[in-house]
C-alpha cells in the first residue's frame, strides 16, 4: 500500500505486496487474535465441547454509515445475533470484504475500528478474513460477508419448531428502529430525526438467560429482515402453531411510529438489528422480562402475545400470525409482499 | 376516547342490534383500510355488513390513463412524477413499474410541490406529474401549478384524472341494483367541499348519512350514529367528526380549485363517464395541461378478463367474490388496482382479512 494512498486500488486485491501491506496496516493493526496474525490459509481454534454451530451472512447495506452504526458493525453484529439465537456461544468470526476500486481508505479503516470495537464489546474475535478489490462499477463501496462458529450445549431444545400452545412472545425492545434509520439515512425522504439504529451484539444479553433457563425458552430469533411480523409468520409455520398478539403491548419508538405513519410503512415490517424475538413458557417469562430489563438492550423488553393452536380462525387451517386491538378487533398479520425496503443490512 | 368507554359502546352496538340487518357503505378508502386493519367489521353483529364505495381515488381511475402516463414515460425528455401507488397498477399493456424497469424516468413525490423542485432541478427535461385524486388532493396540485407559473418553472406540467366524488354518488345511488342502508361520508373530502354539500345524500336519497373521523373511536361513533338513524327510520346527515369538518368546509381551498379549474366530463371505473364529475384546467392554465401540451389523444380503458375491481368500487361485489382474488392477483402482482392501492378494498382484505 502507497502510504500516501488515500483510496483502494485495484493492486491492494492482487495478492502481492500492496495487498500484504493494507491487511497490516487496516486490519491487524486492529483485529488481534493471535491465530489470524500468523498469516495462515486458515484458523485453528480449540473446541471447548458441545454442538458446534455455524452461520453466515453478507452485507451489503446502503449507505455502509448510518446513525448509530456502520457496515462493519453490523458484520460483526450479525453473526454474533445469529450464533445468539440458536444458544451458541461464539468461537471466533471470519470476514471477508469485497471491496470497490477507489474506496477510501480512511473509510475502510473507519470500518475496521469499528470490527475490532464492536467484536470486543461483545467480547469475540475475527480470527480469518479476506480482502478482493473489484473493478470500480462491480460492487457498491464495500461488501462484507462475515461467518461464525460457537458452541452450544448438545441438550438445547431451541429453535423454530419448538414453539407450543400457551407460550408466551418476548420481545427484547422497539420494533423497526434499524429499518426505518436506515430508510431515513439514504436522505431521500426529505425527512430529518434523531433516531438511530438499535444494531447490537445481543450475546451477552441472551446467553446467560438461555443458560438459565435451558428447557424454558422455545425460539430465540432476531427479527431482521421482514421485521417481527416475518419473524412471527416463520415461527408459526414452523411450529405448525398460531400466535396472536396484542398491538398495544409492542414497543414501538414514537419517531419509527411517526414517521412509518408519514409514509405509510408498518414497523412491524421494518428490520432489526439489536432486538431478539422470544418464545418462552409462560412459567418464567415474567422472570425473563425481568432480567431483560436490568440490562440497558433489553430495558423495553415486553411480552406482546402468546403461541395458541390452530384454531381455523379468519378461515384459514394452517398457523396464522393475528394482531388484536384495544377495541377487541383483531385482523392477521400476514408475512408480508416483497416490497420491503432493499439492502437495509 | 378511553378504552373502557370505546368497550361499552362496542357492546351496546353488539347487544342492541344483534338481530339487524342493514348494508352500510364507508365511500372512503381510508376508511376501508382502517375498519379491516383494526377488525372493526369483525366486531359488528352478523347481520351488519359493511361494503367499501368509489372513495379510492387510484381504484376509480381507469386503465387508459395509466397507458397515457406509459406511454408519455417512454419520451426520453420526460420524467414522469407520480404519487408511489400509481406505480403498479395496470394500464392497458404494461404498469409504470415495467415501464421505469424498462427505463423510463419514474419518480415518486410525496407531495405535488416536489414535483416543481424537480422540474427545477432538471431544467433540460420535462416534468410531468400525474394528477390523481379528489377535492382532497386537487388544491395542493392547484398551489403547485401556480408555483411553476409564478416563478417560471416552464417544463412542468399535470395529467389530470381529478375527480369530483358527488356527480358520481348521484351517478352510483341511481343505480337500481345497489341496495344500501346508510352511508359513510368521507371524512377527508368533506374537510374541503363542507358537510353542507353532502345534504343532498339524506335529502334527495333519504340515505342516512354519517360524516365520520379516522380514528378507530371515531369510526366506530360514525356507524354507532348510523346504526341509529336506521334503526328510528331516519335519515339526516350527521357530522361525527367536527373538529375537521365546518358545515362551508375549506373555502380558501374550495375557491383555489374554481380559480384553476372547470368541471369536465370524467371517466370512472365501474361506472363510465360521469358529467361534471371531473376537473380541467381552465383557459390560461391549459399549457400546464400535458394533454394539451402533448397534444395527447385519450386512451380507452381496458378491463383486465375477470376483474371486479369496477363493480367492487361500486359496492356491488366484495372483493372475496372476484375469481383472481389471492388467486393471480396478490399486491405483488395485482391484476385491478383494488388490489395496488393501500385505500384499495382488495387491498385491505388482502392484508388483513384473508378469507373473510
Amino acid at each position: 500500500m502507497n502510504p500516501k494512498a488515500t483510496q483502494i486500488r485495484l493492486a491492494e486485491g492482487g495478492g502481492g505486496e500492496a495487498t500484504a501491506q493494507l491487511i497490516q496496516q487496516v486490519f491487524w493493526s486492529r483485529l488481534r487474535h493471535p491465530e489470524l496474525l500468523k498469516g495462515n490459509d486458515a484458523s485453528v481454534l480449540e473446541n471447548p465441547g458441545g454442538n458446534l454451530v455455524v452461520t453466515i451472512d453478507s452485507f451489503v447495506i446502503t449507505p455502509w454509515s448510518f446513525p448509530g452504526g456502520d457496515i462493519g458493525k453490523l458484520a460483526i453484529c450479525g453473526t454474533v445475533n445469529d450464533l445468539t439465537m440458536m444458544g451458541a456461544v461464539p468461537l471466533g468470526l471470519t470476514v471477508g470484504f469485497i471491496i470497490e476500486e477507489g474506496f477510501a481508505i480512511h473509510d475502510l479503516e473507519r470500518i475496521a475500528e469499528s470490527m475490532a470495537f464492536t467484536a470486543s464489546q461483545a467480547g469475540v474475535q475475527v480470527v480469518a478474513g479476506d480482502t478482493k478489490v473489484v473493478n470500480k462499477g462491480a460492487a457498491d463501496g464495500i461488501f462484507i460477508t462475515s461467518s461464525g462458529v460457537g458452541t452450544a450445549a448438545p441438550d438445547l431444545h431451541l429453535g423454530g419448531a419448538y414453539a407450543r400452545p400457551g407460550d408466551h412472545v418476548i420481545v427484547t425492545g422497539t420494533m423497526g428502529d434499524h429499518g426505518a434509520t436506515v430508510l431515513l439515512a439514504r436522505g431521500e425522504m426529505g425527512l430529518q430525526s434523531d433516531l438511530i439504529s438499535d444494531v447490537a451484539p445481543l450475546n451477552k444479553l441472551i446467553i446467560p438467560l438461555v443458560q438459565k433457563y435451558p428447557q424454558y425458552i422455545r425460539v430465540l430469533r432476531d427479527p431482521t429482515r421482514g421485521g417481527l411480523a416475518a419473524t412471527l409468520n416463520e415461527i408459526a409455520r414452523q411450529s405448525k402453531v398460531s400466535i396472536r398478539i396484542n398491538e398495544n403491548s409492542i414497543p414501538i419508538n414514537p419517531q419509527v411510529r411517526g414517521i412509518t405513519g408519514l409514509l405509510g410503512l408498518d414497523p412491524l415490517y421494518l428490520a432489526n438489528e439489536g432486538k431478539a424475538v422470544m418464545i418462552a413458557s409462560p412459567e418464567v417469562s415474567c422472570f425473563l422480562i425481568h432480567e431483560l430489563r436490568e440490562n440497558p438492550l433489553g430495558k423495553d423488553a415486553a411480552i406482546i402475545g402468546e403461541v395458541c393452536a390452530i384454531t381455523g380462525n379468519f378461515g384459514m387451517n394452517q398457523g396464522i400470525v393475528s394482531i388484536g386491538n384495544e377495541m377487541g378487533g383483531e385482523r392477521i398479520l400476514p408475512m408480508g409482499s416483497g416490497e420491503q425496503l432493499p439492502r437495509i443490512c | 376516547m378511553n378504552h373502557q368507554l370505546l368497550n361499552e359502546y362496542i357492546n351496546r352496538i353488539q347487544e342492541q342490534f344483534s338481530d339487524f340487518k342493514c348494508v352500510l357503505m364507508e365511500v372512503c378508502g381510508t376508511h376501508t383500510n382502517v375498519i379491516r386493519k383494526a377488525g372493526i367489521h369483525r366486531l359488528l353483529p352478523p347481520g351488519i355488513k359493511l361494503l367499501s364505495g368509489p372513495g379510492c381515488p387510484v381504484c376509480v381511475t381507469g386503465s387508459g390513463f395509466i397507458e397515457q402516463a406509459v406511454e408519455l414515460s417512454r419520451n426520453p425528455e420526460i420524467i414522469i412524477a407520480t404519487f408511489g401507488d400509481l406505480l403498479k397498477v395496470p394500464g392497458n399493456t404494461s404498469s409504470l413499474s415495467t415501464a421505469r424497469a424498462e427505463g423510463g424516468q419514474i419518480r415518486i413525490v410525496y407531495s405535488p410541490m416536489d414535483a416543481v423542485e424537480l422540474a427545477r432541478e432538471y431544467p433540460n427535461k420535462e416534468v410531468v406529474f400525474l394528477g390523481v385524486g379528489f377535492e382532497t388532493t386537487v388544491p395542493a396540485i392547484g398551489l403547485a401549478v401556480k408555483e411553476a407559473r409564478q416563478t417560471g418553472v416552464a417544463n412542468f406540467s399535470v395529467l389530470p384524472a381529478f375527480k369530483v366524488l358527488n356527480p358520481a354518488m348521484r351517478a352510483l345511488l341511481a343505480d337500481p341494483e345497489l341496495k344500501i342502508n346508510g352511508l359513510i361520508a368521507p371524512g377527508h373530502l368533506s374537510v374541503i367541499v363542507g358537510a353542507d354539500s353532502l345534504a343532498f345524500l339524506p335529502q334527495e336519497y333519504g340515505l342516512p348519512t354519517v360524516i365520520a373521523g379516522f380514528s378507530r373511536d371515531e369510526i366506530w361513533l360514525g356507524i354507532t350514529a348510523l346504526l341509529f338513524q336506521i334503526k328510528n327510520g331516519i335519515a339526516r346527515l350527521e357530522n361525527c367528526y367536527p373538529k375537521a369538518v365546518s358545515a362551508a368546509g375549506n373555502r380558501m381551498a374550495q375557491d383555489l380549485i374554481r380559480e384553476l379549474f372547470i368541471p369536465e366530463p370524467a371517466e370512472w371505473r365501474g361506472l363510465g363517464t360521469v358529467d361534471n364529475s371531473g376537473l380541467g384546467f381552465k383557459d390560461e392554465y391549459q399549457k400546464y395541461d400535458a394533454r394539451v401540451r402533448y397534444q395527447l389523444q385519450p386512451i380507452a380503458s381496458m378491463e383486465p378478463p375477470g376483474c371486479k375491481c369496477g363493480q367492487i368500487i361500486l359496492g356491488k361485489a366484495e372483493p372475496g367474490e372476484c375469481s383472481h382474488f389471492s388467486h393471480g392477483c396478490t399486491p405483488d402482482h395485482p391484476v385491478g388496482p383494488c388490489m395496488v392501492s393501500s385505500e384499495g378494498a382488495c387491498a385491505a382484505h388482502f392484508h388483513y382479512t384473508l378469507n373473510q
